[in-house]
């Protein structure tokens, strides 16, 4: 049985380069009760059409932004849309509840090794400290928000063999998300989503 | 006149009922032309003596197809190929001629006739098989590109041939004609080298097929250019006709091969921007020609001889067969083609053809086979022809699949190639449309029916070619069948919406791109069967009125955003509107009800674009909207 409604918002300016988030892309296409987007293809001009995008959001329960992180960030296209469609009235403010208790989560790739996201690495802060704005936005919309998902030193992932297990958790993670199988709170206390799948309890 | 029509009649007949049942039985067309020929002649005798008339008039099909095999192989090609045309199609001619020559020889043969005979029977029908290959689609084939050099050996090995023939002529025979001809009266063909001496032969040949060359490279051009811009299409048709048989007739007069001066001419040609024009306007003749051949062919078997040495001339015909597909055999061992490609080209050519006919009148003229002879080889050739679809079907039926089968367990990937794009019409529209594939490597096709546009495009190095791109031999040509996508951008409406009906009917899985000129115009190409329509003026227009909103001080990023909502709501409203233009079918379009639909969608757009000042929170002021006021206030 399906309990949840899964919506991958995948956001990649240039596909024709990716490596890891395009499979990723392509896997969550394949599996029942996941709806992929791919934003860049849908708005190309960001025509992003508010009346739509909010009606999708209300068909599922569980929100995904699956992007390469830029700039410590999202791609434009994913700010965007949190810009246009998460309206006051409808994601936040006065009688808003039309995203509450849905389950939020970032999917994302990232350039620098894992050493480096570290309070004492180069980069200085961890993913999640990183990722913080977007953890505040689901609060605000009364989403609840799990560790991310990462695959860190992305650009020589798929010379070093690392990628097909990525795809494979990835896999794993949106089917356990699909049934309900998540230890919501567990996964909201790990660093990353990876160690939560690879723990005992995560291994479904 | 009566005759005319009732002979003309008969054979149309004849072919119009034998053609597509042959075809629907998996035999192709030479053979429904062959049977058609068989019935009408020999079985129920409607058709007689004037088959051989006929006959002579038929094999400028040949000419007409050499033309296309030449207007389809640019020099460049014929360059590349030089090693099998000589060495296999050399190699096939001689040894064939050798081995047959010794077989006769071996029958008590003077080696006068043997020679004749080897020669006779070296040849393949050049028709019968490219016309099979284009049939079977098996034109590009390896088999069928090494078939095709060796045909082209033997088309052009005809003329040494026929001048060859006579020496060999038996001192018995040619006395007994001379004291016939001293009675009668001798039919002197016209001839401009009649009595020339052999180094002004050689030059009048030279400077021939100089014209040919030359005129065809520099003067065909303005002269297309010139009677294409009269507009007229059946003076294009005839001037292509003209070409053709102008040719053939300056070689008949020098005394070449009329079918070796047109493949040239079709050689010189076939870098011309006017190329598939040509293609398309010569090949119904040519198709036509061909089969009218054909049936004469089958008219012309003597069924009383070959039913008093039945034994004798099928021993004779296999012979024939197994002795040339053995050569062939050996020839595509040496030259390494492997697999389905060498039984292709085994199978497909060991039959004798068109010039065996040919070459048998004229030994027949100079004296060197007998008549009774004569006849025999004559039913030996025809007969098997006949049995060529019998080998292709061999091919088709059992060698085929089973080297698909191999080739399927071997490779699983291809790499699928970047289709291929045709754009109909190259003025300013095109233009672009072709720019941009271009710039992303794209192939592109393009077809434009005036010259300067033409001539224009292939100045600066695009494909261009001269053609109305509503005929559908001319798209065949371009490839429409390979193609991805097809362009619709020519210059008149009505030609557009058609030749959207035509693309969509003939090919429906071909995505087709149209520009209109207007609304209504996107309707009845969307009607029409169109994937994708952009009306021409929209999208300047709106840029036009982009910069009339910042001429009035609106912010750059404002009015871009005004533009987005303008595109929304048309791309919302142009559905309905369409679907009430289309529920009024008769004639009269614009009903009441889609004034209605019509005036409700400007007044969404000025909804939209915040014209409406009734205090409604519209369209355009929704995005980045501030929350309210105080809103701080109300959130825990």
């Amino acid at each position: 049985m399906q309990k949840n409604k899964v919506l991958v918002l995948y956001a990649h300016p240039s596909q024709h380069r990716s490596e890891v988030n395009q499979p990723l892309f392509q896997a969550a296409c394949q599996i029942d009760g996941v709806t992929a987007v791919d934003l860049y293809g849908k708005y190309p001009t960001f025509n992003i059409n508010i009346v739509k995008e909010q009606q999708q959001l209300l068909d599922h329960n569980v929100i995904i932004f699956l992007f390469p992180l830029f700039w410590y960030s999202t791609p434009a296209i994913l700010k965007e849309w949190q810009d246009l469609v998460l309206e006051y009235g409808f994601a936040y403010g006065e009688g808003a509840d039309a995203l509450t208790d849905k389950v939020f989560l970032c999917a994302l790739s990232a350039g620098g090794k894992e050493e480096a996201y570290q309070s004492n690495g180069y980069l200085h802060f961890p993913i999640k400290e990183l990722l913080r704005p977007l953890e505040q936005m689901a609060a605000t919309s009364g989403m609840k928000c799990l560790a991310p998902f990462v695959l860190f030193g992305s650009r020589t992932a798929v010379e070093e063999n690392r990628l097909q297990k990525h795809i494979s958790q990835w896999q794993q993670l949106l089917n356990a998300l699909v049934q309900g199988n998540i230890d919501i709170p567990a996964a909201q206390q790990v660093d990353k989503l990876n160690d939560y799948l690879d723990s005992p309890g995560g291994n479904l | 006149m009566t005759d005319i029509f009732l002979q003309a009649f008969i054979y149309l007949a004849a072919a119009v009922i034998a053609v597509p049942i042959a075809t629907k039985l998996g035999l192709g067309s030479v053979l429904g032309y062959l049977f058609a020929g068989v019935i009408i002649g020999p079985v129920i005798g409607l058709v007689g003596e004037e088959t051989t008339a006929i006959q002579h008039f038929a094999e400028f099909g040949v000419v007409m197809m050499l033309f296309l095999v030449g207007l389809e192989l640019d020099p460049n090609k014929l360059w590349a190929m030089r090693n099998r045309l000589l060495g296999l199609g050399g190699l096939q001619v001689g040894v064939t001629t050798a081995v047959v020559m010794a077989l006769a020889m071996l029958f008590e043969q003077p080696w006068t006739i043997a020679l004749t005979i080897g020669l006779i029977f070296s040849l393949a029908s050049t028709a019968i098989v490219l016309q099979t290959f284009n049939e079977k689609g098996l034109g590009k084939t390896e088999g069928a590109q090494n078939a095709f050099s060796v045909l082209l050996f033997q088309d052009i090995a005809v003329i040494p041939m026929l001048a060859f023939i006579p020496l060999l002529a038996l001192p018995e025979l040619q006395a007994q004609a001379s004291t016939l001809a001293a009675a009668a009266d001798h039919h002197e063909q016209l001839s401009l080298v009649a009595g020339l001496p052999g180094w002004a032969y050689g030059l009048v040949i030279t400077l021939s097929i100089a014209a040919v060359a030359v005129g065809g490279h520099f003067l065909s051009r303005p002269l297309f250019r010139f009677v294409a811009n009269s507009g007229h299409r059946e003076i294009f048709t005839a001037t292509a006709l003209m070409l053709v048989i102008g040719i053939a007739a300056l070689m008949s007069l020098v005394g070449l091969s009329p079918a070796l001066g047109t493949f040239l001419a079709g050689v010189v040609l076939a870098n011309s921007e006017f190329r598939h024009e040509l293609e398309s306007n010569i090949d119904p003749f040519k198709g036509l020609l061909l089969g009218l051949f054909f049936i004469t062919v089958g008219a012309g078997i003597n069924f009383a001889i070959l039913f008093d040495e039945f034994l004798l001339i099928s021993a004779l015909t296999l012979a024939v067969i197994a002795v040339k597909a053995a050569v062939l055999y050996l020839l595509a061992l040496i030259f390494r083609v492997k697999g389905s490609a060498r039984w292709l080209l085994t199978l497909s050519l060991a039959q004798a053809g068109e010039f065996g006919f040919v070459l048998l009148g004229f030994s027949l003229q100079s004296h060197v086979l007998p008549a009774e002879m004569a006849q025999k080889l004559l039913l030996v050739v025809a007969l098997s022809m006949f049995l060529t679809p019998g080998l292709f079907i061999l091919f088709d039926k059992v060698i085929q699949p089973r080297f698909a089968k191999q080739a399927n367990d071997r490779e699983q990937d291809t790499v699928d190639e970047t289709g291929t794009v045709i754009i109909a019409g190259i003025g300013r529209v095109g233009q672009i449309i072709n720019r941009t594939l271009m710039a992303n490597g794209v192939k592109t096709v393009v077809l434009d029916y005036q010259t300067n546009q033409v001539d224009a495009m292939r100045k600066i190095g695009t494909k261009a070619y001269f053609g109305d791109a509503r005929r559908p031999e001319l798209l065949h040509t371009a490839g429409i069948e390979h193609a991805a996508a097809f362009v619709v951008a020519i210059d008149s409406r009505e030609c557009s919406v058609e030749l959207v009906k035509y693309v969509h009917h003939c090919y429906p899985d071909i995505k087709i791109i149209a520009r209109a000129f207007d609304r209504g115009h996107g309707y009845l190409l969307r009607q029409a069967g169109a994937d994708a329509i952009e009306p021409e003026t929209y999208h300047s227009a709106l840029e036009l009125g982009v910069h009339a909103m910042k001429a009035l001080g609106h912010h750059p990023f404002f009015v871009e955003q005004q533009k987005a909502a303008y595109k929304n709501v048309e791309e919302q409203q142009s559905d309905l509107l369409y679907q009430a233009w289309i529920d009024d079918s008769d004639g009269e379009r614009f009903d009441n009800n889609y004034i209605k639909l019509f005036l409700q969608m400007e007044e969404h757009l000025a909804d939209a674009m915040g014209k409406d000042k009734r205090g409604v929170h519209s369209l355009s002021e929704r995005e980045w909207t501030p929350p309210p006021k105080g809103y701080v206030d109300k959130i825990k």
